[in-house]
């Protein structure tokens, strides 16, 4: 028997930037939209930036965030400097909105540890990037629940893709904030595509947001690519955790416009036509559009934008390329917050191996 | 001060519970049954009552999101202390001990920590189901930024909980269940932690130096004070916490003795008596007077409850291999 528990859908603004409906009282607010609108511009020609970059062997694998940009835009926008986010891999959006800086992802990629050592005030008790899938749902409940112990009004979110509602960790972390009513909310980029496994043969589940209902919260689908639909639920789920009425999932629907990192080459295993097809509902240029028709933007805003955002990327490039090589002993001196004695040894033998690399330690 | 009656290991942990969260507000406790109920092996008795549902959380029956929501809780400050019902159900969390408790602190070069707890009963030799017998600390000893600590007497369960529960990293707490209830002492609820990171000498000796933890300390002194009998004067260490390894005091022992057994009862490969040994061997080659020995559990799954004391390092076996040691180069 098929599953007909009715899940809502928000979408705001149709592809082509036509309301579909009454808008939120919000989108009044000229200058919301004009950041929703320069901060997606941003990560876009960053993300192409850092997909460049591992061509050229600048940095390391990367994962691109391309035709998503509205879902990490708006989520950072929503949360408070006081929220946490507990990311995944796939959250360069959200954590340049969170105000982590464009060459602290850059070294993240670059492989570089002190790209999660950032120092953005708003962002200093986010969690790094979260590779093992779906564990970051855990700690977001943890996270919630020191909120809950400490009866601070605060807000956990976290990030994953439809792949990781497959995995134990993402259902067990539902059934408990459910249970304990935790101030989390939970946002699943389903781009359709867990690298090459399609939506549908992830789950059987109607959408990913009926998860939830068998946890006992609610759950719901936005457009994705629709920034409007996404900050406005998105935003609704954070103040109703904060109000200590209990977590949300928010399944924001998009498509995964690039490959699944660098090191995917997704023309093996998706149509062309598909990816064509997605393209016409990207977010960006839904936004513009819409912006256009309130005479909010025109042409020239946007060659002055996007010669102001190059200039930027450059400068964070720079500021990546000039950063002075890490002390190999990094390693052994975060190990503990006190390095054992025992350990000491190793670290000088680090050291020497290092040395011996000398200034090709990093090829 | 006032008399004190003895306690078994059980209720000494409980007691560095109760103390632990009375002096700090951000000490939690979480796991299954560990609420009213008190745990099943009724380490947590009283502190739902004293300390509320708040800092006190039955969790629902998911050892992967124990662990995570742990890992959780320590980046946000708390110092979770997290029961996992028995080792042999750790593995559902291993992920999160392995990917992110014991690195957290590296991968963020120290901007978020985690200072958990996770206390689990260790060993066999109780006659409970399959899976409740574990003895897999070789697991967790291997990974780097988990200290890994089994205490062997009320006294060093009380001070080594409280260390554990202070210390900023991640720390797996192995409580050996067959010493739970069988040891009694008194235990001075004083407040006062004994240092990680530090071998214990039990018994001192020139002859021999046998070198165990947990459970398996009884046996061990046992087998000593047997030896001591046949002439063999032998030194005993305990060496409580497994990661970091103290080196210093079990080479010094070996230095003075020039002889060395290894008693564990987890399974012999791989075990950490292999670490021990090859420590010893590296820097004590030419002092030995004998090859280092093992007597541990064997490389076959523990036997069910009928058959699971065959499994366990006896004290036969530990004299046995003691008296070899001692024929050693003269063989
Ligand atoms: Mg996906």
């Amino acid at each position: 028997m098929p599953l007909s528990v009715p899940i809502s859908y928000t979408r705001y603004l149709d592809d082509h930037g036509q309301p579909s409906g009454e808008l939120p009282g919000w989108v009044d607010d000229p200058q919301l939209l004009l950041d929703f609108h320069r901060q997606m511009t941003l990560v876009r020609a960053f993300d192409q930036k850092c997909v460049a970059l591992q061509r050229t062997g600048q940095i390391g694998t990367y994962a691109s965030t391309l035709g998503q940009e509205a879902i990490g835009t708006a989520l950072g926008r929503a949360m408070t400097e006081a929220d946490v986010l507990i990311p995944y891999y796939r959250d360069t959006a959200t954590q340049l909105q969170r105000g982590v800086a464009m060459q602290d992802i850059l070294a993240y990629w670059g492989g570089d540890e002190r790209g999660s050592a950032w120092t953005a005030p708003g962002a200093l008790e986010d969690f790094p990037i979260c590779v093992p899938i779906a564990t970051q749902a855990c700690h977001a409940c943890g996270v919630a629940s020191a909120f809950r112990i400490r009866q601070q009004p605060r807000v956990a979110v976290t990030t994953c893709g439809d792949g990781a509602t497959s995995k134990g960790d993402f259902l067990e972390s539902l059934n408990l904030a459910g249970v304990w009513q935790l101030p989390v909310v939970f946002v699943v980029n389903n781009n359709q595509w867990a690298i090459s496994v399609p939506r549908s043969l992830q789950s059987a589940a109607p959408t990913l947001a009926h998860k939830a209902l068998a946890a006992g919260i609610p759950g719901e689908q936005v457009d994705g690519n629709d920034v409007l639909a996404v900050y406005d639920r998105i935003s609704i789920a954070i103040e109703r955790a904060r109000a200590g009425k209990g977590p949300t999932l928010v399944e924001c629907v998009t498509y995964r416009l690039g490959d699944h990192t660098t090191s995917d080459d997704a023309s093996r295993y998706r149509d062309a036509d598909e990816l064509s097809e997605a393209w016409k509902h990207e977010p960006i240029g839904r936004l513009q559009r819409f912006l256009h028709g309130q005479g909010l933007w025109d042409e020239e805003k946007e060659q002055q934008l996007q010669r102001d955002l190059g200039e930027r990327i450059n400068a964070a490039v720079e500021a990546f390329r000039s950063l002075p090589e890490a002390d190999p002993g990094a390693a052994f001196d975060h190990l503990f917050a006190e390095l054992p004695e025992r350990y000491r040894q190793q670290r000088d033998e680090l050291l020497i191996r290092a040395a011996a690399l000398g200034g090709s330690a990093h090829d | 001060m006032t008399e004190r009656k003895p306690v078994c290991m059980v209720e000494a942990i409980n007691l560095a519970l109760h103390r632990a969260m009375a002096d700090d507000p951000d000490v939690v406790v979480l796991g299954e049954d560990v609420g009213p109920n008190g745990g099943v092996f009724r380490a947590t008795v009283g502190l739902h009552e004293r300390f509320g549902f708040r800092r006190v959380m039955d969790t629902p029956l998911a050892e992967t999101l124990i662990t995570g929501i742990a890992v959780g809780m320590a980046a946000q400050g708390l110092k979770p202390v997290a029961e996992i019902q028995f080792m042999g159900f750790i593995y559902a969390g291993m992920e999160h001990l392995v990917s992110h408790a014991s690195r957290l602190r590296s991968r963020t070069r120290g901007r978020l920590s985690c200072p958990m707890v996770m206390r689990t009963p260790h060993g066999g030799g109780i006659h409970a189901p399959e899976h409740h017998g574990e003895s897999t600390e070789a697991l967790l000893a291997h990974v780097p930024g988990l200290r890994v600590v089994v205490p062997s007497s009320p006294r060093r369960a009380y001070g080594l909980l409280l260390a554990a529960i202070a210390d900023p990293d991640p720390v797996i707490f192995l409580e050996p269940s067959r010493l739970y209830r069988s040891v009694q002492q008194v235990v001075e609820d004083d407040g006062q932690a004994l240092p990680l990171d530090t071998c214990f000498t039990l018994r001192e000796g020139k002859d021999l130096t046998l070198v165990s933890w947990g459970a398996a300390l009884k046996e061990t002194l046992e087998a000593a004070s047997r030896l001591a009998e046949e002439g063999i004067d032998c030194e005993v260490i305990d060496v409580a916490t497994l990661k970091p390894l103290d080196g210093d005091t079990i080479l010094a022992s070996v230095g003075k003795t020039g002889r060395c057994i290894i008693v564990h009862e987890a399974a012999r490969s791989y075990g950490p008596g292999a670490e021990i040994a090859a420590l010893v061997q590296e820097q004590l080659f030419y002092s030995l007077h004998a090859p280092v020995q093992r007597v541990t559990g064997f490389d076959c799954v523990i036997p069910y409850a009928r058959q699971e004391m065959a499994y366990l390092p006896d004290v036969d076996s530990i004299c046995e291999a003691g008296r070899q040691t001692m024929r050693g180069n003269d063989q």
